[in-house]
Parts: structure tokens; C-alpha cells; sequence
């Protein structure tokens, strides 16, 4: 029996604001214990919400990035139930009319392309934090986090597997961090996701009964409890059990998912519009504004650089990962290097360093201005491919080194002075007959072994493209 | 004890013909007396008030101040005031010192006034006589076995037992205009959003709003220039141009025009209240003011819809009362959903339950269209009543209650006869519209209040037609017996 898996995901994104959505308390992670709680954020009697625009802002780039609908008139809901981390005893979120509506994102799993569709969008509040155990015999509650502005994204069931749903996460992590709406750090819970899977007989239209993993904050629990819960719910199905829907919980200890108790989650949370709060309208004009505030979006510059400086998918997609990066490129791009070269060396020397080093970009020590000049001797030919990986391993451990002085000092300067180089040639020539012999009897092979010999000759500082020129020349 | 109106004191002080000192301290003693007797105040702070005192004394020495620098008024117990005692008249809140101070007090602080207590109040301002109080029920100055009535009974009966010259009052169904017409007093209920309500504990956010109450209109209007305004803290408070209420009270009225909706002269007046206010219309004749007859044929829904629409938002405003944080928590439970359970049990009053109950009900899944959707319809038809009966006139005037004040114990025990205490002046709130209640009257020598509704920003207006009938009549400096003694 084959099965068709549908997948849909909720992603609550952090917004990075300076103060709380409804008050002026700081959103800075890591505080002691209510440090950050202010009136408002205890729910004091006569406390009062006043909405915070720079969150509406991030909520119109998200819309703007992922052409979307942005309503001009949106309205905030109160979301009622009880629990001791709610201050208010609800939630202020967005029901009926969220402020970004329907919109797109498009998505790549291996040289595939997929469009996932996006629902809606909308505005809330977090919640404190219950740290169970944090006091004696009892639950800490730290609320520094409540009203935290958060965007919770909806998409559309459109994902098929654990691949996709990686894949689409994946992409809107990049994506909320590209336009500066969430500083993407998943441990400290800026960017979470609530997975609804579901499983259905293949070629089947009705969807099966969904159940929602809560609160995954890591592409791989999100790939395990996909792929976990999957596998349940097939196994469910073929012995001919019916599936509840449910709220279920991951462990990433033993990798299954769990259902929450029934009770845990029996609410009627009675929305109504938050009286407190106006209709939020945004007009086109501001929309505008912003809009023209807004760096490229990522697949727009991953077009350009495939079209300008000829990169390839694969090479575009990665210098559009992160803005960080892409700014590294631009910046090494402006100091005069080659953008292909650009895109290799970043891709590959450059990355696997920062990782060795679990370093973001902006904090590599060797900058653009460096990497240009290195790249630059590259193509002056000043030094070999393999002298300029040596010198960037110095530079690594001391970026204030000067190159042209450490190219002398480490006696990498390449031999490009074709009477040397022709001088060698002729001795290695002269020494190999039986090679030329091969070579002029049509063995390709040959050729690249004198040239070896050559090089080895000069070792290896001659300039190896020179080298195979004057040999055909010699040979010819 | 003397009779002094705040504009009295006010021009007292400033001519330093008496000091901010010795006025307050005369209210104390007034307060000390007469409290223990009607429980107009749940909190009284000597010390405190004669500090302020002392201050506006120094302030007003120096030449500086303002109009009510130095005028001792009271606070309604459900506005926060730093370090002061908030109860709101609940068990939930009998030990919640307020951190802050709500922007009506904070604004009567600045310009130097005096706080001299914290006044009762039906819980959560919930009720119209007074009797729903956590801390006890208040006594009518006019007639102590009657109800001042509600929701800021406290304030009504302190300024009428003379414990005050004015107080800060609230309205979310006709808690300003109900008490005033019940003890003698003039109260005005803003236009929704004049006031800030920031600082003022929450009963149904989108009726509530607090107003002055005083003994006429003038002192109304000089509370007035210190309460509105625009403040950033509230999001649903209106940015609409400072005014200056007192500057055009004394404009003669002659050609206004008034409006007489019938259905608020229809069954259910008691006919001798109906008597007073068709004698106070007839002054009103006498003043040059022409009567047209206007109609609010939803004016028999608003009851309904209030009682749907209040309650929704209260069930939601009152959660945060969850015994977590602050205020009342059970001693005794054995996990979570038993301490919220006892807690709630406990620390609230019938009154508020059931209006919980209520507004949990029309909010559920399921009743929600049916309830709370419609009644939002009906509201809104309930406004445009309003705005088509001002085409035709300036101001609206009618009983503002149905009844004089009434005994204690009479209604507290049927809810939906006690709602009817505000048939006249709910639709206003609904509407959001400014509406006014003066002493128009006596009816076996309980006061009777006339209510004024006006136009949206009206206030002004308003508070000049009350100004002229009051320098016309005497009702409004009619004493409760004993009050000065």
C-alpha cells in the first residue's frame, strides 16, 4: 500500500524589536527572571496595550517578500484561556482579519523547484516562560518574555515529505533573517515551528485526519518528528485504526512524537476583537515606503548574479543563503576580484574555515578588502591557486599580514618569465624523449606528465599556465 | 462644615484668604465624622492628603499653581494610585497597592489637587446601587435606608454627605449619571475616548469612561479642563482638540433646541419623577429653549445588548485575576486549576460571577454570532438613532433614572429589575456619546436628575445648558439633612 503525506506548517517568528508589541519593555534575550516585566507585561489592573509599529513594519517586509496580500484594515483578537505564564488571561493575537493574507514562497529540493502557499500571516503577542521546577516545590514564571511581538506564519498543506517541509523552513529562516525581521536564532526560540501531518491512501482527494507537532526549534527535530510521526500514523492506518486528530509533542531523546493529554488541549479560546486596540490600517503609501526601504529579496538577487557574473544555480543560491554573505560578495566583488573566483573561494576555502571555527561571516578575520587581493594575484598570476590557499591559511591565523610581502617571504611568487620557463622546458625535453615520443603518437596523457615534470623542474613555482602553452608550442 | 463649591475653594485659595491646610483638614474631620456612618470611602490617608496639601500651600505661596491647585477632590477606588490602596471594590484587589498612577490622577496631581481618599464602589463596577461592594454597601446621604446608587455610589455619596466638594466617577452603563441623579448631584459621562482610561481597572473596555461628578456644572466643568485630553498610553483615547469647558458656560441658550425622545417618557416612569422633569423642560421653555420631539425606537434593545456586550468583555478583562501574580490568592489548594478555582470563588462577588458567567456563555463556540455578533448590529443601530435625532435638535433630554433612590435591599436580589435602573442612560455608552445628569427636582424629598445627552465632543455645550438651569433653579445647592453638622 503506497501513502501520500501532506504537511503543513506554522511558524512563529520572533520579531526583532527593540520594546514589546503593546509596551515599551525590552525584548533582549536573557535577562535575569522579570527584569523585563513592566506594568503591562504583568497585567496590572488599568494596564492598557498600545501597539508598537515598528512590529507592523516587519509584518508588511514579510508580506512584501513573499507577495503577498496586505490588508489595509486588520483587526487584533483577544485569544482567552488560563494559564499562569498568560498574564492577562489572553493572548492578543490576530483572528478574523490578520494583517498579511494570502502569498508564496518558493522552495528547492535538490535542482527541483516547488511553490509553497502561505495563508496568512499575523500578529501576536508570546507568552511568559514556566520553568517547572525552577522553585522550591513549585513553577517558576518568568515574564520577561510576555508580549515578546510575534509573526505567525501559516502555509497552505502543500508539502509532500520531511525534505520539503525541511526545505521550506529552511527557506523562510533565510528569508525572515534576509529582510531583518528575526535574528533566526532557533535555540533561543526566534523561530519555531507547529507541523500539521497528515497521511492519506496515494492518489486519494480527501485529507486524512491531521495531528500537530508542537514546537519544533531545529531543522532536524523537524525532519525526525516528521519522519516519526509518519511512519506512525501509517502503521496506524494500515492495522485499520482510525487517527485522532491531536496535539502531539516530539522527544528528541527517544525521536518519537506524543499526544498531548485530551485535556491539555480542550479549549475554547472565545476570540473576540480586542476592544483595547483599533483596527490597525495600513495604507498603500506606506506600504510603498517600505517597500522602497527593503533590500533585494534573495531569489531576485540569485537571478542577477546567474545573469550578470554567470554563476551557476548552485553557486547564486549559496551566496543568497544568508545577506551576510551575499554582502561579503558584494563587498570582495567591489574591491575588484573575479565574481566566479569570488563565489568559489567563499563557497569553499572561506566556508569550510568559518565552520571549523563555528564563525559566522562577519566575524571571519580574513575581510573582503583581503580575499580581493589574494584573488587578485591569483589573476595576475603573481601566485598559483595552491599558493594562494597556502597564504590564506597564514592569513587566517594573522589577517594584518601584508600579501605581497608574505607572497616573497613564503616564496610563492610564480616564474613567469617565458625565457626561464622556456629554458626548463627544453631540459625537461630533452630528458624525456620516450614521453615526447608518446605524446606525438597521440597518448594526451603524455603531456600532462611533462608538464608535471616541468613544474616539478621549477618547483612549482612556474606559472602553469604558461607552461602548457609554451610546451604545445614546443610540441606543435 | 461648610458648603464650598471647588470654584469657591478655588478662588479662596488663590486669594490666600485660606490655605490648602486647613480646607483639607476640615474635609478629614468632616470624612471622620461622617464616614463611619454612610462608607462613602474605602481609603483614607491623612497623612498622605495633608502632605499634598502642604505642597499646594508652597505652591500657591510662590504664586504658581493652577486653577485647582490645592482643591481637595476624591478618588473613585478604581482609578490606580501609586502606593495608594486599589480595590475596586473587590476581595480580588483588598490588598493591591497600585504601583503607578492611572493618567486622571496623574493628571489631578500635576496641576496640584488634593487627594483626600478613595472612594466605594459597586465591585468592578458592577451594579447600580452600590451594593455589590466587597468593603459595604454606601448609604444615600438623603435617606439612609436608600442606595446612592452605582456604580460610584462612593463618590455620589461623599460629595453629597459634603466629604468632598467633587469626585472622580466612572460609566460603563450610567455609573456617573445614575448616583448623581439618586444623591442630588450634577456628573458628566464624556464622549467615549475624551478621557484616558489608562490607570482605571477595566470593567467593559469599550463603554467605559470616566467623568467628573461634582455639585454643578460649573464645578464639572472645571474637573473637566483637568481630566480630558488625549493621552498616548490609551489607544482608543481621542486625539480631539483641548478645550476650555468653563470659558462659554455662561453663553445664553436661547434658541437651543431640545429633544424629547417619547420612548423615555413610556411605561416604566414613575409618574412622579416624569412630573419633575416635565416642570425642568418647562424651565428650560423659560430660558428660550424650543422642544422637538425625537424618536430611539431601539431604545428598549440596549438593555439587552449591553447585557451581552459588557459582560463579554468583562469575562475577558477580569481573567487577569487569576490569583498568580497579585491580589487575592486562596490559601489553601492542591494544584493549579484548584487554586484559580478557589481563588476566582472566593475573590469575587455574586454580581461579578454572574457577569462572567454571562459573558463566557455569549462568547462560546457556537454563540458567539448569535450573541455578541448581533448585538454589535444592534449597537450600531443603536447609534444611528442618536445621530438621526441630532439632525433635529442640540441636545436630548429625559429622566436620567426611572425611579428616586430606592431602599437598600430592595433590588439586589432580582439582577434583571436592578438593570432596568439604567434603561435611560446605557444607550448613550453604547453610542458612546456624552450624556449629563442634574438635579432637576424632588420627588418625597429624594432628589430627581434630569438627564442632558449630547452630540458627540459636546461636552462644552452641555455643560453650559446645565449651567443656565442651574443659575436658573436651586435644586443642585439643596443639602441633605445633617450633611454640614
Amino acid at each position: 500500500m503506497s501513502w501520500d503525506v501532506v504537511i503543513g506548517i506554522e511558524t512563529h517568528v520572533q520579531l526583532q524589536t527593540k520594546t514589546k508589541i503593546f509596551s515599551g519593555a525590552s525584548t533582549a534575550f536573557g535577562a535575569e527572571p522579570n527584569t523585563q516585566a513592566c506594568v503591562l507585561s504583568i497585567a496590572l489592573p488599568g494596564t492598557l496595550p498600545v501597539l508598537n509599529y515598528e512590529a507592523v513594519q516587519c509584518a508588511i517586509k514579510f508580506g512584501l517578500a513573499t507577495n503577498a496580500e496586505i490588508a489595509s484594515r486588520s483587526i487584533f483578537a483577544r485569544k482567552n484561556y488560563f494559564y499562569p505564564d498568560l498574564p492577562k488571561g489572553y493572548q492578543i493575537s490576530q483572528y478574523e482579519l490578520p494583517v498579511v493574507g494570502k502569498g508564496s514562497l518558493e522552495i528547492e529540493i535538490g535542482d527541483t523547484k516547488k511553490t509553497v502557499r502561505i495563508t496568512r500571516a499575523h500578529l501576536e503577542e508570546d507568552a511568559g516562560k514556566s520553568s517547572h521546577g525552577a522553585v522550591e516545590n513549585g513553577t517558576g514564571i518568568d515574564l520577561n518574555r510576555a508580549g515578546t511581538p510575534l509573526l505567525e506564519i501559516v502555509s497552505e498543506p502543500d508539502m509532500t515529505s520531511a525534505s520539503e517541509a525541511v526545505a521550506y523552513a529552511k527557506k523562510l529562516h533565510e528569508l525572515v533573517q534576509w529582510i531583518g525581521i528575526c535574528d533566526g536564532n532557533m535555540q533561543e526560540g526566534s523561530f519555531r515551528c507547529d507541523i500539521n501531518v497528515s497521511v492519506k491512501r496515494k492518489g486519494e482527494s480527501k485529507l486524512g485526519t491531521r495531528r500537530e507537532i508542537k514546537n519544533l526549534n531545529s531543522f532536524k527535530f523537524i525532519e525526525q518528528a516528521i519522519y516519526y510521526e509518519t511512519q506512525w500514523q501509517i502503521e496506524m492506518l494500515e492495522e485499520g485504526k482510525a487517527i485522532q486528530q491531536a496535539t502531539v509533542l516530539f522527544n528528541p531523546e527517544t525521536g518519537e512524537t506524543k499526544a498531548m493529554r485530551s485535556k491539555e488541549e480542550a479549549n475554547d479560546y472565545r476570540y473576540f476583537p480586542d476592544p483595547d486596540l483599533l483596527p490597525l490600517e495600513i495604507t498603500d503609501e506606506k506600504i510603498n515606503q517600505i517597500k522602497e526601504s527593503m533590500t533585494e529579496l534573495p531569489h531576485l538577487m540569485k537571478a542577477r548574479l546567474e545573469h550578470d557574473y554567470q554563476l551557476s544555480s548552485y553557486d547564486a543560491a549559496g551566496i543568497t543563503s544568508d545577506k551576510h554573505v551575499a554582502d561579503y560578495f558584494f563587498a570582495t566583488l567591489k574591491e575588484g576580484a573575479e565574481p566566479k573566483q569570488i563565489a568559489n573561494w567563499i563557497l569553499g576555502q572561506l566556508f569550510s574555515k568559518l565552520n571549523e571555527h563555528n564563525l559566522s561571516i562577519e566575524n571571519s578575520p580574513i575581510k573582503p578588502a583581503v580575499l580581493s587581493l589574494l584573488l587578485k594575484r591569483i589573476q595576475d598570476g603573481t601566485i598559483s591557486n595552491n599558493g594562494a590557499k597556502q597564504l590564506f591559511e597564514k592569513l587566517w591565523v594573522n589577517p594584518e599580514l601584508e600579501i605581497d610581502t608574505l607572497i616573497e617571504s613564503e616564496g610563492l611568487k610564480q616564474v613567469s618569465d617565458s625565457g626561464l620557463i622556456e629554458t626548463m622546458i627544453d631540459e625537461v625535453l630533452k630528458n624525456n624523449q620516450s614521453m615526447v615520443d608518446e605524446y606525438r603518437s597521440g597518448k594526451e596523457k603524455a603531456f600532462n606528465a611533462l608538464v608535471g615534470q616541468i613544474m616539478k623542474a621549477s618547483k612549482g613555482k612556474a606559472n602553469p599556465g604558461q607552461v602548457n602553452e609554451l610546451l604545445r608550442q614546443k610540441l606543435s | 462644615m461648610k458648603d464650598w463649591s471647588i470654584k469657591e475653594l478655588s478662588n479662596l485659595l488663590r486669594e490666600k484668604k485660606i490655605s490648602s491646610v486647613e480646607i483639607t483638614t476640615d474635609y478629614l474631620q468632616h470624612i471622620k465624622k461622617k464616614n463611619p456612618e454612610i462608607n462613602a470611602f474605602i481609603t483614607v490617608d491623612e497623612g498622605r492628603s495633608l502632605d499634598q496639601a502642604k505642597l499646594a500651600d508652597q505652591i500657591i505661596q510662590k504664586g504658581e499653581g493652577d486653577v485647582l491647585t490645592g482643591v481637595p477632590i476624591a478618588q473613585k477606588d478604581i482609578f490606580c494610585a501609586e502606593d495608594w490602596l486599589t480595590t475596586c471594590g473587590s476581595k480580588m484587589l483588598h490588598n493591591f497597592i497600585a504601583p503607578y498612577d492611572a493618567t486622571v490622577v496623574k493628571k489631578f496631581n500635576e496641576v496640584g489637587a488634593v487627594n483626600l481618599g478613595k472612594t466605594n464602589m459597586d465591585e468592578f463596577a458592577m451594579g447600580s446601587s452600590n451594593e455589590t461592594s466587597y468593603f459595604g454597601g454606601v448609604k444615600n446621604p438623603w435617606d439612609l435606608t436608600r442606595v446612592p446608587g452605582g456604580s460610584s455610589g462612593g463618590s455620589a455619596a461623599a460629595i453629597a454627605a459634603r466629604m468632598c466638594p467633587g469626585a472622580t466617577a466612572t460609566d460603563t452603563g450610567g455609573s456617573i449619571r445614575q448616583p448623581a441623579s439618586l444623591c442630588g448631584l450634577t456628573g458628566l459621562k464624556p464622549t467615549y475616548g475624551l478621557v484616558s482610561r489608562y490607570g482605571m481597572i477595566a470593567f467593559a473596555s469599550s463603554l467605559d469612561q470616566a467623568g467628573p461628578m461634582a455639585k454643578s456644572s460649573e464645578d464639572c466643568a472645571m474637573m473637566m479642563n483637568v481630566m480630558a485630553g488625549f493621552d498616548p498610553k490609551d489607544s482608543t483615547s481621542i486625539d480631539h482638540k483641548k478645550e476650555d469647558y468653563i470659558k462659554n458656560i455662561d453663553q445664553p441658550i436661547e434658541g437651543l433646541k431640545i429633544g424629547l425622545p417619547k420612548e423615555y417618557f413610556a411605561e416604566g416612569l414613575d409618574s412622579d419623577v416624569a412630573k419633575v422633569i416635565e416642570a425642568a423642560i418647562d424651565q428650560y421653555k423659560k430660558l428660550g429653549a424650543t422642544i422637538v420631539d425625537v424618536s430611539l425606537p431601539n431604545t428598549n434593545l440596549s438593555i439587552p445588548v449591553y447585557y451581552v456586550l459588557a459582560p463579554a468583555e468583562a469575562s475577558s478583562n477580569l481573567s487577569r485575576y487569576d490569583g498568580v501574580r497579585y491580589g487575592h490568592r486562596t490559601s489553601q489548594y492542591d494544584d493549579l486549576m484548584d487554586m484559580y478555582c478557589k481563588t476566582r470563588q472566593e475573590g469575587f462577588g455574586e454580581e461579578v460571577k454572574r457577569r462572567i458567567l454571562i459573558g463566557t456563555y455569549v462568547l462560546s463556540a457556537g454563540y458567539y454570532d448569535a450573541y455578541y455578533l448581533k448585538a454589535q448590529q444592534i449597537r450600531h443601530l443603536i447609534s444611528e438613532d442618536f445621530k438621526k435625532a441630532f439632525k433635529v435638535c442640540d441636545v436630548i433630554m429625559g429622566p436620567t433614572a426611572p425611579s428616586t433612590a430606592f431602599k437598600a435591599n430592595e433590588k439586589i436580589d432580582d439582577p434583571v429589575t436592578m438593570y432596568l435602573q439604567d434603561i435611560y442612560t446605557i444607550a448613550t455608552n453604547l453610542a458612546g456619546l456624552p450624556g449629563m445628569s442634574i438635579p432637576a427636582g424632588f420627588v418625597n424629598k429624594l432628589p430627581v436628575g434630569l438627564q442632558i445627552i449630547g452630540n458627540y465632543f459636546d461636552e462644552a455645550r452641555m455643560l453650559n445648558v446645565a449651567h443656565q438651569f442651574q443659575k436658573a433653579t436651586d435644586w443642585h445647592k439643596a443639602i441633605p439633612e445633617g450633611a454640614l453638622s
